[in-house]
């Protein structure tokens, strides 16, 4: 029996519990917490897309970053690095983001999806393990994107700095954003008490290296199931608030902003699975390095951003089932998960590294 | 000496792996910039059997193994 690692253990209940929370103050159903939506969002803020559903400021993105950055520098762990592979971290962060958007959530919504009942998900998680099955191939065969260097401090801040800015921007000047009036992007938790709980979170998230990939990824590689036990945990707190709030509901059909894909669900999450390997950590694990000055981790972001701004430009998004559609992913979104695993094949072949005799 | 810095995880930990699983040594020198990648390789050679030594060196970790 593996001793159980506590902190961590605590880290993804606060993850689960700040979710059911942000959920009770106003987000969207099963999406306290969602980065690949949220970051959409901020895209949608900044119109640099114009799907009308999912456009607002988040907050959390902001909360997030900023908790990392502190307990990093509280911690004397900040440090400023960048240079290892950015231009291919920023295509990796393109194309896990339309995974992500595919299937309609990141590896912590799908978690979050599967505690309110959202069976689905289920599926969605076999793909992201499998995609994190691929991925540890490529590290076992010697996938590397080569190593960063320390840069200045200013390097390390970039995107800590212009998410802050834009935020405080947005409650000043909101006439300079989009905020949708209807769908998920309408539904918020209120502003400060949502970048309040994401400083915690990112905080904590920091401290014990929480990242929904790494848990899986570490387990096949290492028989290392440290971080599996924040994986497990942000799921039990979070069903656990979901029975107690009256929000789970077992089942495919009728889930909140869900299809019932299971394809291409899984195939979207196989992609977001081997490409945070390939990253070295998933979405939310991508925030929390960037806010401890890693400028590598903040290009995957801007990348995940961008991501966001093709799935809704493009018509590559999945569709949420209604009452009137049974939604899913559309031919271009399916087209552009299959051009997804075709540029991680080739990024994998191209950074595997001559084995020494 | 093995120089992991620069590396995100779980890089550091199959560097470390690999070197071990080649040349079996006795000793070893592991040079860090991360502290969290310090403790999961820390874990995991100690779950070997190596006797562990932590030495800082500058604004890096020098981590010394050895059995």
């Amino acid at each position: 029996m593996k001793k159980i690692n506590w902190p961590i253990v605590l880290a993804g209940g606060l993850v689960g519990l700040a979710a059911v929370v942000l959920t009770a103050l106003g987000n969207p159903a099963n999406m306290g917490f969602c980065i690949a939506c949220f970051l959409r969002d901020i895209a949608g803020a900044t119109k640099m897309h114009s799907a009308a559903v999912v456009q607002y400021f988040r907050p959390e993105i902001v909360g997030l970053v900023l908790g990392a950055f502190i307990m990093s520098v509280a911690s004397k762990e900040y440090r400023a690095k960048a240079g290892s592979s950015p231009a291919t971290r920023f295509v990796l962060g393109v194309f896990v983001m339309i995974g992500a958007l595919a299937f309609l959530g990141c590896p912590l919504r799908m978690m979050l999806r599967l505690a309110g009942g959202d069976l689905n998900a289920l599926i969605a998680l076999f793909g992201f393990a499998a995609g994190i099955g691929v991925g540890v191939v490529c590290l076992n065969k010697g996938f590397s994107l080569k190593r960063a260097y320390d840069v200045g401090k200013a390097e390390g801040s970039m995107l800590l700095v212009a998410l802050v800015g834009l935020f405080i921007l947005s409650l000043a000047v909101p006439s300079l954003f989009a905020f949708s009036e209807k769908g998920p992007g309408s539904m918020r938790a209120p502003a400060l008490v949502a970048l309040l709980i994401a400083v915690v979170v990112g905080a904590a998230a920091y401290k014990t290296r929480l990242c929904m990939a790494g848990g899986i990824r570490d387990g096949i590689m290492f028989k290392d199931f440290r971080l599996l036990f924040g994986f497990v945990a942000v799921f039990v707190i979070a069903l656990i608030g979901n029975i107690v709030m009256g929000n789970f509901k077992l089942g495919f059909a009728g889930q909140p902003v869900a299809h019932s894909d299971h394809v291409w669900s899984f195939l979207g999450m196989a992609l977001v699975g081997w490409g945070s390997v390939l990253l070295g950590g998933c979405p939310l694990r991508q925030l929390i390095l960037a806010g401890a000055g890693n400028g590598d981790s903040a290009v995957a972001v801007l990348g995940m951003i961008v991501g966001a701004a093709f799935s809704h430009n493009f018509g590559l998004a999945g569709a949420a089932a209604s009452a009137d559609a049974a939604g899913g992913v559309g031919i271009k979104g399916r087209i552009a998960i299959i051009v997804g695993f075709v540029v991680f094949a080739a990024i994998s072949a191209l950074n595997i590294q001559k084995q020494e005799n | 000496m093995v120089d992991v810095r620069g590396l995100l995880c779980p890089m550091p930990l199959v560097t470390v792996r690999k070197e071990i699983e080649k040349n079996a040594p006795a000793s070893l020198e592991v040079l860090f910039d991360d502290k969290g990648a310090l403790d999961n390789v820390t874990r995991f050679v100690t779950g070997l059997g190596y006797k562990t030594e932590v030495v800082k060196d500058g604004p890096d970790y020098k981590l010394v193994l050895s059995k």
